[in-house]
């Protein structure tokens, strides 16, 4: 169930995303910051893994990485094994924070995408009328962002991403927001859209709950600097729902990994409470 | 739902003429009653009647229509050169930490005791009035202009990044939508600053519409029709929110 020694590859599948030995360093005013040291992960079409780590564990830098928004790192970020540097088409990104443009309606938004392609208007409100459907706003189709709820305006962004049909649906804990009931229940909605669009998808987490609800593998990193520690398959059947969540083998996920996660918690605060010290100190 | 929107809008809006003319007929009391001098203040009810008098000998709708002209020829420079100004201030960081102080203090500088200078430039004319109010207009547009630019979110331009925008798509798609808001709020700012210069030079200058007319009703001291030609004065004002306001829902469509 679990193996040994982290690698993050399925060597049963074929690769659509990999990551080969990235090294991320960040000059800070304390000096050189190693914030990912040799992560690797591939990910197989229309697989769903979670990459699941405490807090600084560099998480969003993996995201940033994949996506192309940072640069000037070691290592390799491949799609179907051609080297990409920059912000790629194949890879669509759902971000953590609300990112909806608040002055276009649900379904402008949706179809920004398509607009940037070219596409004819009839065509791409079309399509994007398709996405929103897929996730739930029916109706809600000429409302504005500031009128919907968070998680619906989490899930105008995904719809938005869907649009532009990515390969790698890429997504940095885009429901950190919300409490606990929404996630679990837009949870449903993802494992939906995954089962109909067979997407291929990369979500970056620190909520073990939905990393074990929604992955077929859980990859595990440890607090500063970044490395996959564990990977875990998950071997739920599919399709699953959110009532998922009530069986045994699900706890026993959960607390599989949180035992991983546990000593890297625990370490990544004793860490910061040294470097407040440290800074008291020198005050 | 949109019957109890219009109904709260028009409970709003007679609330609001209920006040002023509360107000209206305080002073009016006050004034009656002796509390206030009645040869400093007009009453009310007078400066009502004046106005049907200034509109038939003082040909104020002429006058009005002058001020409006100089206005919204000082509005769309203001605009075109401000937003252009903020944009450019936004693109290069060296000149925005250059120059950002400075355009903060024109903008509390006095500029229309400056008017003897526009006057030798551009002569006593029509031009004069509307280059005052093009300057003192200008600095919060170009300031607000800048502070949209800069307060756009972050992560709506990875979104854009993400998707492979282009610099001049990034531009129109999407800073500029996220600082419309703070843009409109330097132009409304920057319309008050220019339509008080302007009175106030058609005033100073007594050359014009609306300053010149109350100049010369102050001097005559007609103080009813003096405040009636202030009331026309608002008047503009209002116009010009009501335009500024419709330009605003124009811009941001939904289809």
């Amino acid at each position: 169930m679990t193996s040994p020694i982290p690698t993050g590859g399925n060597p049963t599948a074929g690769v659509l995303l990999s990551v080969d030995h990235i090294v991320k360093r960040f000059t800070t005013a304390e000096g050189v910051i190693t914030a990912l040291d040799d992560v690797s992960l591939a990910v197989a079409p229309g697989e769903f893994v979670s990459v699941i780590g405490p807090s600084g564990c560099g998480k969003s830098t993996l995201f940033n990485i994949m996506g192309g928004l940072v640069g000037d790192y070691e290592g390799r970020v491949a799609v179907g094994g051609e080297t990409i540097a920059g912000t790629h088409p194949a890879i669509g990104m759902v971000f953590q924070e609300e990112s909806a443009f608040p002055w276009r309606t649900v379904i402008q938004n949706v179809a920004f995408p398509l607009e940037i392609a070219g596409v004819p208007k009839g065509e791409r409100l079309e399509r994007a009328r398709h996405f929103v459907g897929l996730v739930g706003l029916d109706g809600f189709e000429r409302r504005l962002p500031a009128e919907l709820s968070g998680g619906m305006r989490q899930r105008v962004a995904i719809a938005r991403t869907l649009a532009s049909s990515p390969r790698i649906l890429l997504m940095d804990e885009p429901f950190a927001a919300l409490d606990e009931q929404t996630r679990l229940l837009l949870g449903d909605k993802v494992l939906q859209i995954h089962q109909q669009l067979q997407q291929t998808t990369l979500l970056i987490t620190h909520n073990i709950t939905e990393a074990v609800q929604l992955s077929d593998r859980v990859l595990v990193m440890t607090y500063r600097p970044g490395t996959l520690k564990r990977v875990v398959d998950i071997d739920l059947p599919r399709p699953r729902t959110s009532e998922v969540v009530g069986s045994d083998a699900f706890g026993h996920y959960v607390a599989r990994i949180w035992s991983d996660l546990r000593e890297e918690a625990s370490r990544g605060i004793r860490e910061e409470e040294t470097r407040t010290l440290g800074h008291g100190a020198t005050r | 739902m949109t019957a109890r929107l219009a109904n709260s809008r028009l409970a709003a809006a007679l609330t609001g003429f209920g006040t002023l003319v509360a107000i209206l007929v305080l002073v009016e009391a006050l004034i009656r009653g002796g509390a206030i001098n009645r040869f400093i203040v007009p009453l009310p009810s007078q400066v009502l009647v004046a106005i049907p008098r200034i509109i038939a000998e003082e040909n104020v709708l002429h006058r009005l229509w002058e001020t409006a002209r100089e206005a919204l020829w000082a509005s769309v420079l203001i605009a075109v050169v401000g937003i252009a100004l903020g944009i450019l201030l936004y693109r290069f960081r060296l000149l925005r930490s250059a120059t950002e102080t400075w355009v903060a203090a024109l903008a509390s500088a006095p500029i229309v005791l400056m008017y003897p200078l526009f006057l030798v430039i551009f002569g006593r004319s029509a031009a004069t009035i509307i280059a005052i109010g093009f300057v003192a207009g200008l600095p919060p547009v170009i300031l607000k202009t800048l502070e949209g630019l800069v307060g756009a979110r972050q992560v709506l331009i990875d979104v854009g990044r993400s998707f492979k925008l282009t610099d001049r798509q990034m531009f129109w798609k999407i800073l500029l939508p996220a600082a419309l808001p703070s843009i409109f709020v330097g132009l409304r700012l920057g319309l008050i600053f220019a339509l008080i210069n302007i009175v106030g030079v058609e005033f100073l200058i007594n050359f014009g519409g609306l300053g010149q007319l109350i100049n010369d009703l102050a001097e005559r001291y007609d103080l009813p029709a003096t405040y009636g030609a202030i009331c026309f004065v608002i008047l503009v004002s209002i116009v010009f929110f009501i335009l500024m306001e419709r330009i605003e829902r124009w811009m941001r469509p939904i289809d």
